[in-house]
């Protein structure tokens, strides 16, 4: 039996906090609470076990390890104070997998309308799988992509299927 | 496929990461309106053949509205701007011009005004 293309694992440890704020007047703000510079357009920032992942001009993403979700989310809403923002812990809301292994590319270039081949190293790339909207970005070894979780296990499985063994895009 | 280059966030983004929002730069008329007035802003559209500015919505990405200029028999796209625009921008117009030099606007556009509208402002 042949080698699957890569390994799909679903990342239990992983926290994620949304941002939501003017980030021109609020990204210093953000940068000290969360000690992770604010990432160029379209970009991931990272610093330690913690990134920051761009989402739009007025959202970020944090993901960091899950036990710190809640301190990290309090010391947001104390930094932001009055201003108009809001830092939320969606940690229980997302389904986050992990793609790994060289072929690693050839399973999300089957399911995503994007050109993932061209993506930076540290870039963020929100798009969709097949029928439903996610969020990727690169680690160690391959990709990290992020969904909703009441759609998690459509997302594993459409991952499963598109790692099948031989059902790689080059050619024979 | 149409591919359109979000104007938000730079990404080029495939048709079904999109979504459509029907015609641009349409004027509201609302309460105290006259019936055909609001009947037109309800109802009227031009559907051309040929150049035409539309709205979209990165969808599947940034999730904001920008605006597109292309051509809907061929497909071109001419460019892509910002939601926060009144009316096409003297890029856009250029970029037809170049590729359709019978074509014109038909709008009129008035007196140039560089400030910031309130409602633009809100929606930055």
């Amino acid at each position: 039996m042949a080698e699957a293309l890569a390994r799909i694992t679903q990342l239990q440890d992983l926290g994620m906090i949304q941002i939501r704020a003017d980030l021109a007047a609020l990204g210093d703000v953000i940068a000290k609470a969360v000690g992770v510079a604010i990432p160029a357009q379209t970009s991931v920032s990272t610093n330690g076990n913690r990134s920051l992942c761009w989402m739009s001009h007025d959202e970020l993403l944090l993901v960091l390890p899950k036990p710190e979700a809640v301190a990290a989310t309090a010391a947001l809403t104390d930094a932001f104070g009055s201003s108009h923002s809001l830092a939320l812990d969606v940690s229980d809301m997302r389904a986050a997998f992990s793609i790994d292994g060289a072929k690693a590319l050839h399973v999300l270039q089957k399911l995503c309308p994007a050109d993932l081949a061209s993506m930076p190293q540290d870039g963020m790339r929100r798009t969709r799988a097949a029928q439903v909207a996610c969020g990727i970005w690169r680690r160690e070894g391959g990709y990290v992509l992020i969904g909703f979780r009441s759609v998690g296990d459509y997302l594993r499985g459409l991952l499963q299927g598109a790692a099948r063994p031989g059902t790689q895009l080059d050619p024979r | 496929m149409l591919t359109l280059t979000c104007p938000c966030c730079g990404i080029s983004a495939e048709e079904t990461e999109l979504a459509p929002g029907g015609e641009a730069h349409l004027k509201r008329f609302g309460p105290g309106s006259s019936d055909d007035e609001f009947e037109s802003y309800l109802f009227a559209r031009k559907n051309p053949k040929g150049v035409h500015f539309e709205r979209w919505r990165h969808a599947y990405g940034c999730g904001k509205w920008f605006l597109a200029a292309r051509d809907t028999v061929t497909l071109e796209v001419f460019g892509t701007y910002k939601a926060q625009t009144p009316y096409p921008t003297p890029e856009i117009v250029a970029a037809i011009q170049a590729k359709r030099p019978d074509w014109k606007p038909d709008w009129h556009q008035p007196s140039v005004n560089t400030t910031t509208t309130p409602a633009e402002s809100l929606t930055e």
